[in-house]
Order: structure tokens, then sequence, then C-alpha cells
């Protein structure tokens, strides 16, 4: 079957079809106009301060860099692991992985402050720093997916396709555990001092990488009138499940070894159960809506090969990763830091309290923006290139 | 600007030839005539030398450390407006209040210069960078405005100008979207060596009080090794290993 498989350029005339494309098109000149006044005003303008310093901005462009390295995750099991299931997918899965990186970068660059010297950033390199490894990472990764898909496209070429799934793979390991890093070594602050955040942003990046996957899939199907057998529906369905279960494992670890030390206890209060917004996010958001939920749709029979119930998964595991980054980035940098064991602090500096943050509408549209931007990337190589399958039968298997 | 850019890059080898070059000149022309200062500039970056701080919390009254404040304030140019979150604070009071006791004490937190600083470590484009007498800067023209370093710091010690700056002095360049922090009055520490007093000692030592003092760490004969030796300090944060220039007696 793999081997027939016929791809082909979407081709929808559909008027909604057009208008999700306007929007998107919309939204991230937007986000553009949104930087370009942060960088003219200063970043006084966004709810950023001194206490925290990373805001809505890296909420988003942190997302959509895990993403994108899930998103590779068919074609990897495509190219890597054989299963032929996947195989249809896996051109899709590269280019939506590149798309979504540009996208993360693009916002990363636009909140710099300053987003102009970012030829300093591509020729000063301080090799001890994860960032400027990242920076590295980053870009060799959309080489070698680019290359990747070039080989899965080009029929002479589709031998070479799997050791290039392979280095593309390895890579985007490495890479995802890179970004978990960036917190991973910030030591002075608790909710980051832990080697869990590794592995969690790995699982992280699977499922949001995922539920990506699956929404554009179905949009550009639908839209085109392109036929979406329910086995295939089910396979999605029963892999975000199970990357779901693994974000809630390594989220209950997390917690678990923070209680384990009691240093920890004021941090964990302030997440579980005294920080107001960060703890409501925290359950009612993250667990409530972005796991448990997904969870008991992607494994209760009742929703077995609904694609109705798959995407609206896909949507609330979105909606849970947003809650669960912001309470990472954010709540992490609120706490405020132990500088004084031991005394109670004050100072004009915010020391001692919990920093106040609340998000501008510029950095709401600087990130709305390159998520529109990585979207529509995607979409559009849709169109010009022969990425999706025709259609995807019912197996004969 | 470009003339303390070059003190700051000064290669180890170009630094020794400067000295030598100094040396020789000063030889020329001495004793009658002096040319050069001991350091002439570009060749004072000693890496034998490291300066570092010591605050003693016993002295230092609440008053006190609102003069360390005012005066790295009228020494850099940067004002704080009560309240503001996003205006920077090279020093800041912080208010201490022992648990146990009730004891309040206050001090001043700054920079602390660590001999391993996380901000240095993590920096992609090498802009926070650690001289070689343990003066830990940001290079203005290298800082992308990433934020990174303020992520890193255990001490909340850097600031991000998150607006456009007028009225800069020439000392203390600065400007929006990059980061900044207590230099250690380096311009003062260039100037004048192991004499140089920063702007936060110079407000709170009187004669017969000493309450910061400032020298290099790694003479044993310095003012400052000697109080350390006879007071002990306590670093903040020690348990990090930085091992921070800055120091405190009393806490
Ligand atoms: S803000 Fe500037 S000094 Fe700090 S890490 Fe980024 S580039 Fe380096």
């Amino acid at each position: 079957m793999a081997a027939t498989q016929r791809y082909a350029e979407i081709r929808s005339r559909s008027p909604g079809y057009w208008g999700v494309l306007l929007l998107l098109a919309g939204l991230a000149l937007v986000g553009f106009a949104a930087a370009h006044h942060m960088d003219v005003e200063g970043h006084h303008v966004t709810g950023m301060n001194n206490q925290v310093v990373w805001g809505l901005p890296h909420v988003f462009a942190i997302f959509l860099i895990v993403a994108a390295s899930g998103a590779l995750n068919l074609a990897s099991l495509s190219s890597v692991f054989g299963r032929a299931a996947y195989k249809p997918l896996a051109r899709f899965s590269a280019v939506l992985a590149v798309a979504l990186l540009v996208g993360g970068l693009a916002i990363l660059l636009l909140d710099l402050g300053r987003p102009d010297r970012l030829i300093v950033a591509m020729t000063h390199y301080n090799f001890k720093s994860i960032f400027a490894w990242n920076i590295l990472l980053y870009s060799g990764f959309i080489g070698i997916v680019v290359v990747y898909l070039w080989l899965m496209m080009e029929r002479r070429m589709q031998a070479f396709s799997k050791p290039a799934g392979v280095a593309a793979l390895i890579w985007r390991l490495v890479l995802t555990t890179g970004t978990g890093s960036i917190f991973g070594f910030l030591v002075a602050r608790e909710a980051y001092d832990t080697a869990i955040l590794a592995p969690l942003f790995i699982v992280m990046s699977f499922a949001f990488g995922l539920a990506l996957f699956a929404l554009l899939l179905g949009f550009s199907f639908r839209f085109d009138g392109r036929e979406l057998d329910q086995s295939h529906v089910e396979r999605l369905r029963r892999l975000l499940g199970l990357f779901v279960a693994g974000i809630f494992y390594f989220v209950l670890v997390f917690h678990l070894t923070k209680l384990y030390g009691t240093q920890n206890h004021p941090f964990e209060r302030f997440i579980l159960t005294d920080g107001g917004t960060y703890t409501l996010l925290f359950w009612l958001v993250q667990i409530g809506l972005g796991n448990l939920l997904p969870l008991a749709i992607c494994f209760m029979p009742a929703f077995a090969g609904s694609a109705r119930a798959l995407f609206a998964a896909c949507l609330l595991v979105i909606a849970g990763a947003f809650a669960q980054l912001y309470i990472i980035i954010i709540g992490g940098q609120a706490f405020p830091l132990n500088i004084f064991p031991g005394y109670e602090v004050e100072s004009s500096f915010f020391d001692g309290v919990i920093a106040d943050y609340a998000p501008s509408i510029w950095e709401l549209l600087l990130g709305l923006g390159g998520v529109a931007a990585a979207l529509l990337l995607a979409l559009l190589a849709l169109r010009v290139l022969p990425i999706l399958p025709e259609g995807l039968p019912a197996e004969s298997d | 600007m470009a003339n303390e850019l070059d003190k700051i890059e000064v290669k180890p080898a170009r630094r020794q030839f400067l000295r030598g070059a100094a040396a020789l000149a000063s030889v020329a022309l001495a004793p009658g005539l002096l040319l050069y200062q001991a350091r002439p500039a570009g060749a004072n970056v000693d890496s034998g030398v490291r300066w570092g701080l010591l605050i003693d919390a016993n002295a230092l009254s609440e008053d006190d450390v609102d003069a360390c404040v005012s005066a790295c304030q009228r020494e850099h140019g940067w004002r704080a407006e009560d309240g503001s979150a996003t205006d920077a604070q090279w020093v800041r009071k912080v208010k201490l209040r022992d648990r146990a006791s009730g004891h309040t004490r206050f001090l001043p937190v700054m920079c602390q210069h660590c001999e391993h600083p996380p901000c240095v470590d993590v920096c992609p484009t090498g802009a926070s960078f650690k001289r070689a007498d343990g003066i830990v800067l940001v290079n203005k023209h290298t800082c992308i405005g990433c934020r990174y370093c303020m992520m890193a710091c255990p001490y909340k010690a850097r600031s991000f100008i998150h607006e456009v700056l007028k009225d800069q002095l020439p000392v203390a360049p600065r400007g929006k979207g990059t980061v900044e922090s207590c230099t250690l009055c380096v311009h003062r520490v260039d100037r004048d060596g192991a004499d140089a007093v920063p702007a936060c000692a110079e407000a709170v030592n009187r004669a017969g009080r000493q309450a910061i003092w400032f020298g290099d760490l790694n003479d044993p004969a310095s003012g400052i090794s000697q109080a350390l030796r006879e007071f002990g300090a306590t670093r903040l944060r020690a348990d990090m290993g930085l091992n921070p220039g800055v120091g405190y007696r009393g806490l």
C-alpha cells in the first residue's frame, strides 16, 4: 500500500478555507506590528518587568518550539520504527515541524530587547550557554528536516530517507532536551531546579505536536473533501491518549519529588493551593481540561473512531499546554527567590513577595501572530507541494 | 565608551605587552618626567587581582543603606520610582527580619560579582562577562536583551531597561533593550586601582568607622582581606558554590 501512496496539493476553493488562511495572515501581520510597537516603546508596554522577565511571548514561543519537535513524531514512527501506517503522514509531519519551529523562533527573536542585533546573536557564540547551543540546534533541525523531507519526496532517494529519519529523530530529542534544559539550568529558581524537566518536555512535545498535527490534517482533509477513515482517526486518538498519560505521569513525579524536600513546600503550596490564578490554571486547565478530559476522550470506547472527539481532545490538549507552560514559565518567576533563608524579607525591588504579572495586549498579539504565521506556513506548503496523501481510506489489513 | 571597551577587550598578551611598554616608558622618562601613570588605559585589568566588597551589616543603619543607594544613583545616573516594577535598581535596600528573634537589619544588595557567575554561563552572546580582575559586567554592544542572565541570577541583581532613557552619564552608558547591573564602580577602579572607593562605600564610610570595605581579595595584606580574616563573612546563597566577591558581616 505504502508504495502506491499518492500525494497531492490541497486544491480547496471553499470560502471557509480561504477565510481561515486570510485570518491567519492578518493575525501574523498584526503580531509583527505589535512587536514593532514593543521595540519602539520598550518593554514597559508589556506586562513584563524586572521580576517576571519572560512573559507571554515566551509561553507561545516555547509552545511552538516544543510542539515542533513533537510534530516530527509521525515521520519518525514511519521511517525509523517502520510503522507503515504512519508513512502517508510522514511528509506533513516534517513540514509542520519546520513551520512551528520558524514561528516559535520568530516570536523569541521579536521579543528580544534588541531584535536588531540578530546578527550579533549569529556571530557571537558563548559555547557554555545552553541558549547559544539551542540556536545551533534549531538551525540544524530545520536543515536536517528539510533534507529528510526531500529524500522522502524524491522517489529515487527514498532509500536514504531512513538514515535521515534516524538523524532527525536523534536531533529532535536532543533539541527538546535542550529546550527543557533552558529552565533546568536555572539552579537558583526552585521551580526549575530539577532534572525531570527534560523528559517532561519530551513527552509534552509528543502530545502538543500531535494535537496540532491532527487538527491541521483534519482541517485540510475536510475542506479538500478527502477521505479520512475511522481507522486512522482511531490510531491518532490512542497515540494522543498515550502521550497525555505520559505528561500526567511526569507532572505527578515532578510535584511528588518536589514535595519530598521540605524546602520546596512553599513553592508547591504556591502552585497547588495558594497561588490564585496559577493554582486555578493548574487544576482546572492543565490537569482538568488539558489532561483528564482528553484522557477520557482518548480511552473511552464510546469515542472510538470519532474524528470530532479526536479534534476536541486536541483542542483541550493545546489549552492545557498553554496553562502548563504559563505556570512553568511565569509562575516559576513570580515565586520569589530565596536569597535569605530564615528571614522575612522586604525591599523596593519586590524581594520576598509574589511578583505581579498581567500580560498586555501587545504580548498577546505577538504570541498569536507567531502561532498564526507557523500555521499559515504549514498550510501554504500543503497548497504548493504534494505533501498530504490524496486520501486515507480504510486499510486492507 | 570606545575607551572603556578597549580596556575590556585587551587580550592578556597585549596587556602584558602594554605593561612592558609602560614600564619601559616609565624607565626611559623617569625620574624627571613621568609620562605614564602606573596603569595606562588598556593595561589595567590585572588577572592577579580579585576585587570585592565586605559589607558590615552591624554598622549600617537604614539611613546608611539609603545613602548607598542614592550615591549609586548619582554616580551612574539611574533612578527608580517607588513601586515601579520596571525601573532599574543597581543596588537595593533589603530589610531583613529574623523570624526567630524579630531582630531587624538593613542591607544593600547589588551584583555579587561571583567567581562562577551563572549570568556569564548562560549568556548566548558572551555579552555578560567577567573581567580578569573579577568584576562582572555587561557589554552593552553585544547584549541582545534576551534576559536569560536575569533568569539565572540567584540575587536578582540585574535590571532590564524597559524604556528609552535620556540624560545618561558618560561613566555609565545605558540603553533601552539591554540589561545592566552594579559595575563595582569599574570606572573608579580603572582610574584609582587599589585606592578606589566605590560610590556606595564612599557614602557610608567615615573617619573611624568603616562600614563597607573595597579591595583586592587576593592580596592578604589588603584592608578587605584583613577585615575578612578578623570578622569573617557570610556569602549570600553560599550553598550554590558561586563564591561571590561580595561578603556580609553580621548576618
Ligand atoms: S540579556 Fe544580554 S547580557 Fe543578559 S544573557 Fe541576554 S545577551 Fe547576555
